[in-house]
């Protein structure tokens, strides 16, 4: 095995204080670790912050303050979680396993790696593990990857559930390093590949998340989660959908969106969300909400079939919504 | 026997006691890699072992430049580092050896090896110019068959239906890996501590690979975590084991990495198979054809048996069954949990499901009307067959009723189809021994990977004794006992069973006076009388049905069982707990196949794009509903002193037909080609969502 080097972070400022470079992170090491089993990842250290102390906080203006090392399961638990933002709670329960899920942090799971084959395997090229060696996925085995945002050099796709209803409730990111601290909205953490998919996330190096901030967001609560995939548990999205909708007398006043398992970050769907403003709240809104969105799409060779599958989960989530009291 | 017995290891399973073949501790061992070919085809021109030989705790690099020369290199699979040649990608082309596994592993990486690239073909075709016709197929089939005049009846049926279904590259994924330790004797003697379905075929061939008289190679393998056929015969990781052992002079272990499974353990082949069926109005058949195209490496041919089953299945007097290979630079398929039956029965009973919608009949009836009285390749009787009883007893239970019903965004739909698997067995020897103290011991080279084996012949064994099963201990998996058939085929049971009565009654017989205070022993071979009885004209077979509902998502074609019910001919069940397992297990396999499993063809790489468990998806608890499984009692005399027929395969037969004619049933959409995904659905029930 590669030797490396392991230390548990004393404090957050500890942690960042002992990142250097070729060092990483460790949360609940479900992704990472199986990484450095494959090779793609072979950090010379890891700095262990699982065990940095956590909680979820009421922030003052009734949002919520979840630190970077809560597990998932406990976030999927927590009581306000699910009131307030009840597509956050069915996402995070969507994901993985129970097992995992009690090992995953919050931080952790929003900096997961693609599961685009080609990036889990050494022996074979991809611009986001070896910039400039090619990617095979544009013409080989992609069928599950993006179908919006991709470009030439990259077409994976972002793996996490719980990041699509943190995008479309206007959650934002807590970061600390060394020099300081910032907060980035969620919806600016993950790029688009361009020219430069090595670079999931605007993250710089020795960054650490801290924290995710979830606004209050009154019409959070009438909201929900659809995971479409081929297996009913333990498998990654085909497409999900994440959807908020505020409804007076028959109208939308406000809805929010998002997609997972469509393109390389959470994709808020900005153009739905504006053809739904103050649209009536029937099907036809709804559809053409979806087909607003998805008329950016540019699928590739065999994955054609996520753009109705999107459009008809957009469709379904939101009348759902729609016809709930 | 018919009790349903828990398993006699069960609490050392549970407790971890239970030491399979990886676990075993001898002194000094060594740890060897199988380094994986980075190309699809071609030569290995150069090996940089110096470099690697530097590292720490690095003891050898084999490979075709310095590999011990074998004896015998017949299955070239097994041929390790002989020849310069890389017949797919990951194929073994070296191997490091070091005090520990991360040293290996270091090695592994770092070993950099040189190749002459040719361009490669993975790709299975139809129309592949290269296909052409092997001798036999799996395991001594007639390649083709044909009665009667197919083409002129096939022309002048009244209804015909001509389709071509499509089965992809599937793998056998054990839970426990292949795994192998080996120790050289001081007196040139091997033994192997090995993952297998049988200790005899890993004896016999790792002898003639090495020249060595089979006595001098002693297998042990009491626990096995699972084959479905992967492990019926040896894989590289025990060649390697043992020759690496060989060259650096220490006992070595080989642990197959579940990546490494996809290239080296075997597959069950892709296949594309036409169906053509013929039928009077009534639903009477005239004709039917089965025309297969399958692949094997350019290494071996295996050419699997997926038309054999419409040999028997349904009476026609015009029929033709053809198989044609094509060899490709890709692994060597093998053995997978019903070779031939179960990718065979698919297409024949998604065909028998179109015709019987051409003719607006009932699935059941049409097959009830076209059962034969006589074997219909063969012409003889069948010792039993009952499957006509498990259509009606399933249907019954089911609540058989066709026709797709919506609730809200889901569509329901349900499917039936036939099972079958060939009631068969070999020679076995066995022992048993009779204790003064009361007990007994039955040793016999039998393997128990996970059905039950060892608690199902405990009960054969107390039967014949006549004694409590607490009273009698039956040993298993080691060359030292008796020789005896591997766990496949679904002969396991009825083998060894045979065996196990035939010496069980003997010492029954020889102890009615007492036993004598040092115990009493009875060894017998069941040879003569299985040569006997097969030369009895008679077709013997197992028979079963299967019936699934579907719920299908309107909106994205995401297709859940919603219920499945098995109801299964297949003699006397010996141990009706373990028999529910392998049924469910073998249903369950099957659900996998019909909406899951996949091996991902890479075309431009060569190997499987989705080569680990991440990627290729096997049913998860959620996937499996409550599975309902019964069996008809058969009373068949002209099997085996059981009564039974085996169980381990006809599980998996039929179930992907079932739920393809069941989603048919809810969506009309016929999908001929597994596995039965969304995006193979979504397009075509865009009609149906309705989201305007």
């Amino acid at each position: 095995m590669r030797e490396f080097e392991y230390t548990r972070a004393r404090d957050e400022a500890a942690a960042v204080a002992e990142i250097g470079d070729g060092a990483r992170f460790l949360g609940g090491g479900t992704n990472l670790v199986d990484l450095m089993k494959l090779g793609v990842e072979t950090p010379v250290r890891l700095v262990d912050v699982r065990r940095l102390p956590g909680s979820i906080a009421d922030t003052a203006d009734g949002g919520l303050r979840i630190d970077a090392s809560v597990p998932n399961s406990i976030v999927a638990a927590d009581r306000r979680v699910r009131e307030r933002y009840p597509a956050v709670a069915r996402a995070l329960l969507s994901g993985a396993s129970g097992q995992l899920r009690n090992l995953a942090t919050t931080g952790g799971n929003l900096l997961q790696r693609t599961r685009c084959v080609y990036f889990m395997d050494p022996t074979k090229p991809c611009n986001k593990r070896e910039p400039g060696s090619g990617c095979p996925a544009r013409d080989g085995d992609h069928a599950n990857l993006a179908i919006l945002g991709w470009s030439e050099s990259c077409v994976a796709t972002h793996p996490s559930d719980f990041a699509v209803p943190l995008v479309a409730f206007d959650a934002r990111v807590h970061l600390r390093s060394a020099s300081g601290a910032r907060v980035v909205p969620l919806d600016e953490l993950h790029r688009l590949p361009g020219d430069e998919p090595h670079r999931d996330t605007v993250l710089e190096p020795g960054e650490l998340i801290t924290a995710v901030e979830l606004p209050a967001l009154a019409l959070a609560r009438r909201s929900a989660y659809r995971k479409v995939r081929e297996r009913a548990s333990f498998s990654f999205a085909v497409v999900s959908v994440a959807a908020a909708l505020d409804v007076v007398d028959g109208t939308v006043r406000e809805a929010r969106l998002a997609l997972g398992g469509v393109a390389h970050k959470p994709w808020r769907c900005r153009a739905a969300e504006e053809v739904l403003r103050d649209a009536p709240a029937t099907a036809a809104s709804f559809a053409r909400a979806a087909d607003a969105e998805l008329a950016a799409a540019r699928p590739l060779r065999d994955n054609g079939y996520k753009v109705p599958i999107a459009r008809n989960a957009i469709c379904t989530l939101l009348a759902g919504l729609a016809a709930r009291p | 026997m018919s009790l349903p017995l828990d398993r006699v290891e069960g609490r050392e399973k549970v407790a971890g006691e239970a030491k399979y073949a990886y676990e075993y501790e001898l002194e000094g061992i060594a740890y060897a890699i199988g380094v994986s070919a980075t190309i699809a085809r071609g030569e290995v021109v150069s090996v940089a072992a110096d470099e690697v030989l530097r590292l720490p705790g690095v003891l050898a690099v084999i490979w075709h430049g310095n590999a011990p020369k074998l004896a015998d290199t017949e299955d070239a699979e097994l041929a390790l580092f002989q020849t310069p040649r890389v017949a797919y990608r990951n194929h073994w082309v070296a191997a490091v050896v070091a005090d520990t596994y991360e040293a290996a592993q270091d090695a592994e990486r770092a070993l950099r090896i040189e190749y002459a690239i040719e361009e490669h073909d993975v790709v299975l075709r139809e129309d592949d110019p290269k296909l052409y016709t092997p001798e036999k197929v799996n395991p001594n089939f007639p390649t083709d068959t044909f009665d009667g005049e197919f083409d002129a009846a096939f022309a002048a049926a009244p209804v015909s239906i001509d389709r071509t279904y499509r089965t992809p590259t599937v793998h056998n994924h054990p839970m426990e890996p292949h795994a192998t330790l080996a120790a050289w004797g001081g007196d040139g003697g091997l033994t192997l501590y090995d993952s297998n379905q049988g200790v005899r075929p890993v004896r016999q061939t790792v002898a003639k690979v090495f020249g060595l008289e089979p006595e001098r190679v002693r297998v042990i393998a009491p626990h096995v975590g699972g084959g479905f056929g992967s492990k019926g015969t040896p894989r590289p990781n025990v060649i390697l084991a043992a020759m690496a052992a060989q060259v650096v002079g220490r006992p070595t272990k080989v642990a197959v990495t579940r990546q490494q499974m996809f290239a080296v353990t075997g597959y069950r082949t892709p296949t594309i198979q036409r169906l053509r069926l013929g039928a009077e109005r009534d639903g009477t058949l005239t004709a039917i054809a089965h025309d297969v195209a399958e692949q094997s490496s350019t290494l071996k041919e295996f050419a699997e048996q997926t038309a054999v089953p419409t040999r028997m299945m349904y009476a026609a007097p015009n029929r033709r069954t053809t198989h044609r290979l094509v060899r490709l630079d890709v692994p060597t398929p093998s053995w997978m949990r019903a070779p031939g039956e179960c990718p065979g029965m698919f297409a024949l009973e998604c065909a028998l499901d179109e015709l019987a919608r051409e003719l607006s009949l009932d699935p059941i009836e049409l097959r009830v009307r076209n059962e034969p009285e006589l074997d219909p390749e063969s012409g003889n009787r069948f010792s039993s067959r009952n499957l006509v009883a498990c259509l009606r007893e399933g249907a019954d239970r089911f609540g058989w009723k066709q026709g797709p019903r919506r609730e809200g965004r889901t569509l329901f739909g349900t499917g039936v189809a036939s099972s079958t698997y060939p009631a068969r067995r070999v020679a076995s020897e066995a022992l048993a021994r009779a204790n003064a103290d009361g007990t007994y011991v039955v040793r016999i080279a039998a393997a128990d990977i996970g059905t039950g084996a060892r608690t199902a012949l405990t009960q054969i064994a107390a039967d014949a004794l006549e004694a409590p099963v607490e009273l009698v201990r039956v040993e298993i998996g080691d060359t030292d006992y008796p020789p005896a058939m591997l766990a496949g085929g679904s002969m396991g049971l009825t083998s060894w069973g045979s065996a196990v009565v035939k010496a069980c009654r003997a010492l029954h017989a020889r102890i009615a006076d007492g036993v004598p205070a040092d115990g009493v022993e009875c060894r017998v071979d069941t040879a003569e009388e299985i040569e006997g009885q097969q030369r009895e004209p008679l077709a013997r077979h197992a028979f079963g049905a299967q019936f699934v509902e579907v719920a299908v998502d309107v909106d994205t074609g995401e297709v859940r069982v919603a219920r499945a019910t098995g109801v299964f001919a297949c003699g006397r069940i010996v141990n009706p707990k373990t028999a529910r397992s392998q049924f469910i297990g073998g249903m369950t396999m099957g659900i996998g196949m019909a909406l899951h499993e996949e091996s991902r063809v890479d075309a431009r790489f060569g190997d499987y794009a989705n080569h680990d468990l991440a990627g290729y998806h096997v049913p998860v608890n959620a996937d499996i509903p409550e599975i309902n499984v019964s069996w008809i009692d058969e009373d068949d005399l002209h099997l085996n002193p059981m009564g039974a027929k085996g169980i381990g395969e006809i599980g998996i037969v039929g179930t992907a037909a079932a739920i393809a004619n069941a989603v048919f049933d809810a969506t009309g959409l016929r999908i001929r080609d597994l596995p039965i995904t969304p995006a193979k659905l979504v397009e075509g029930l865009i009609s149906v969502s309705a989201h305007r």
